[in-house]
């Protein structure tokens, strides 16, 4: 961290608000209108919108410091190779890691778990061995391990949930077996907002000698991530959901993990020297990033971090917990209005459906009245499945959000029942 | 309150159809049937023919879906009664033409159909208003796959 973020940080602390005026006026996604009103916008687990510090950051760096990175001698390639390591230095950073070496950049959660299932998968599990998913995942967290599962001929096994949307932790133990070979969870549900007891997992599963990956995807932007006190082997996160572009995310992998883990994709940067007898593989983190990277989207993710952490993770994580208990509050006055998720611990998600009234019609009506909100499966149909709902309309916090926009939402839904009577 | 644009896509007949869908069963003697969904949003509808002599004697459907589609569906199976297989696909491209804007609705073709004009306003909603006949298509060409929007 800086030493100007440091006084940020120290300013906002002492004054002890936490100024969501201030923070809107950096966003200039969040300043127009839709169909004529005021956006409110509650789509956040799906993508967040961009501070302008972030949007800056890239056409700045694309302005003056763009070139190619690691080979060139020239002083704009040393600029961009600067502008790359030192994101990667920020993100170690944020997630707690020991060694920038940790650290890998790539599109997204989605590329970071289809990493670990096909690099880690398929050098550690075969035919007969399982690996251990659960009822909540987002479908990025199913299908990676559904195909590896499919080439080594291994199991899958899902935890179930209960009617709170929480896991069923006993299950989890007795599923958690001599044959189980890769946990992998996710830390906060899309689709219900359940923050899942990931410490407990992660000890339970090193009881049995089996590693952890975690889905941050939906955890990054609202919870302190620190990956040596979780203790986790793999954790992954995606840029776009957490202020930044898209497109860029990161992988955290323990080294003594990844020194061991055969090459994801080959190509350029991720080896050493190359002939047609014998090609050897680059140092880490670079064996895992083959071809050119994004570069301007590492610069974005940067800028990204310095914002979320000029604001700090522990005021965000408090405005946003009441903000989430009023929306809740607020959602259950709505008659004939059932929340789907109510677990005990919970992040951001509002998930929700209407008696008599399909969701996709609840989005449409919503827009209509200026509220950007997200209705269908989410991505996790063996959720819809296990609450018996063909699909819900989600509204997803972000720390831009206020009272003001759930108010919104309240009225919005009022209109949405006027329609259909 | 609603918005103009809003009554105009859920018109009181759609809502209608909506609360009170017709031909809302399974034909047991069925000669064509097929399943279609929209992932997007959820819907899923089965959809049941019957025809004899190139025309649809009988047609139903059942399963769950937004107003939109549930709607779209009902209106489709009053609509295509008594209809050659011919005059049903022609009735399809005047209505997807009407529902994707590219054509102004025009009530002698499309009859009640044309108050699902208003759709062309919502271009994610198009998939919702066709799936019902996508549908059709696909059962009296005998496919056995579920037809699906995505």
């Amino acid at each position: 961290m800086t030493a100007s973020s440091n006084a940020g940080l120290a300013t906002r602390a002492t004054s002890n608000r936490f100024d969501v005026d201030r923070i809107r006026s950096d966003f200039p996604g969040l300043h127009q209108t839709i169909k004529g009103k005021p956006l409110v916008y509650l789509d956040n687990a799906a993508s967040t919108q961009k501070p302008q510090q972030v949007i800056d950051a890239i056409s700045g760096f694309y302005a003056h410091d763009y070139a190619n990175i690691h080979r060139g001698v020239h002083e704009l390639s040393e600029r961009a190779t600067r502008a790359y390591e030192s994101a990667r230095l920020k993100v170690q950073a944020f997630m707690g890691a020991a060694s920038e070496r940790e650290i890998i950049f790539l599109r997204g959660t989605t590329e970071g778990i289809n990493l670990v299932a096909e690099s880690y998968g398929r050098a550690h599990v075969g035919e007969g061995d399982e690996v251990l998913i659960t009822t909540m995942e987002h479908h990025s967290n199913i299908v990676p391990w559904q195909m590896l599962c499919e080439r080594s001929g291994a199991k899958l096994k899902v935890v179930p949930i209960n009617d709170r949307g929480e896991l069923e932790m006993d299950e989890l133990e007795k599923l958690l077996g001599a044959k189980t070979k890769i946990v992998a969870v996710g830390h906060v549900s899309n689709a219900l907002g359940t923050i899942n007891p990931i410490r407990t997992i992660i000890e339970l599963a090193h009881a049995q000698g089996v590693p952890v990956l975690i889905d941050g995807a939906q955890a990054a932007p609202h919870i302190k991530i620190d990956v040596r006190e979780l203790d986790c082997d793999f954790y992954t996160i995606s840029g776009h959901k957490m202020f930044g572009p898209t497109g860029i995310g990161a992988l955290y992998a323990k080294e003594a993990i990844l020194e061991k883990m055969p090459p994801y994709q080959g190509g350029g940067d991720m080896i050493s020297s190359v002939s047609f007898e014998k090609t050897t593989y680059n140092r880490l983190p670079f064996r895992f990033e083959a071809g050119t990277p994004n570069i301007a989207g590492t610069v974005g993710l940067g800028a990204a971090i310095d914002y979320v952490n000029d604001i700090g993770m522990e005021g965000i994580a408090a405005y946003e917990e009441e903000l989430l208990d009023y929306g809740t509050e607020a959602l259950r006055e709505v008659q004939g209005l059932r929340i789907i998720g109510e677990a005990n611990h919970k992040a951001s998600v509002l998930s929700f459906v209407l008696d008599g009234i399909h969701p996709h019609d609840i989005g449409t009506i919503l827009d209509q009245e200026g509220i950007a909100v997200r209705t269908g499966h989410h991505c996790a149909q063996p959720v819809m499945e296990r609450f018996g709902v063909p699909a819900t309309a989600r509204a997803s916090l972000a720390f831009y959000n206020t009272r003001e926009d759930i108010d919104r939402l309240v009225r919005g839904l009022a209109t949405v029942r006027e329609v259909f009577t | 309150m609603p918005t103009d644009a809003l009554r105009e896509l859920y018109q009181e007949v759609i809502l209608d159809h909506t609360k009170h869908p017709r031909n809302f069963r399974v034909i047991e003697n069925a000669s064509h049937d097929a399943k279609g969904e929209n992932p997007l949003c959820g819907d899923r509808l089965s959809l049941y023919i019957l025809v004899e002599d190139g025309v649809i004697r009988d047609v139903s459907f059942k399963g769950a879906g937004c107003a939109i589609s549930t709607a779209s569906a009902s209106m489709m199976t009053e609509a295509l009664k008594g209809k050659t297989e011919a005059a049903a696909a022609a009735l399809f491209g005047a209505f997807h033409a009407v529902v994707t804007g590219k054509e102004d609705a025009d009530e002698d073709t499309l009859g009640k159909l044309a108050v699902f004009a208003g759709v062309c306003d919502y271009p994610v909603r198009v998939k919702c208003a066709t799936l019902a006949w996508h549908t059709l298509n696909a059962a009296l060409a005998d496919k056995a796959e579920a037809v699906s929007t995505e």
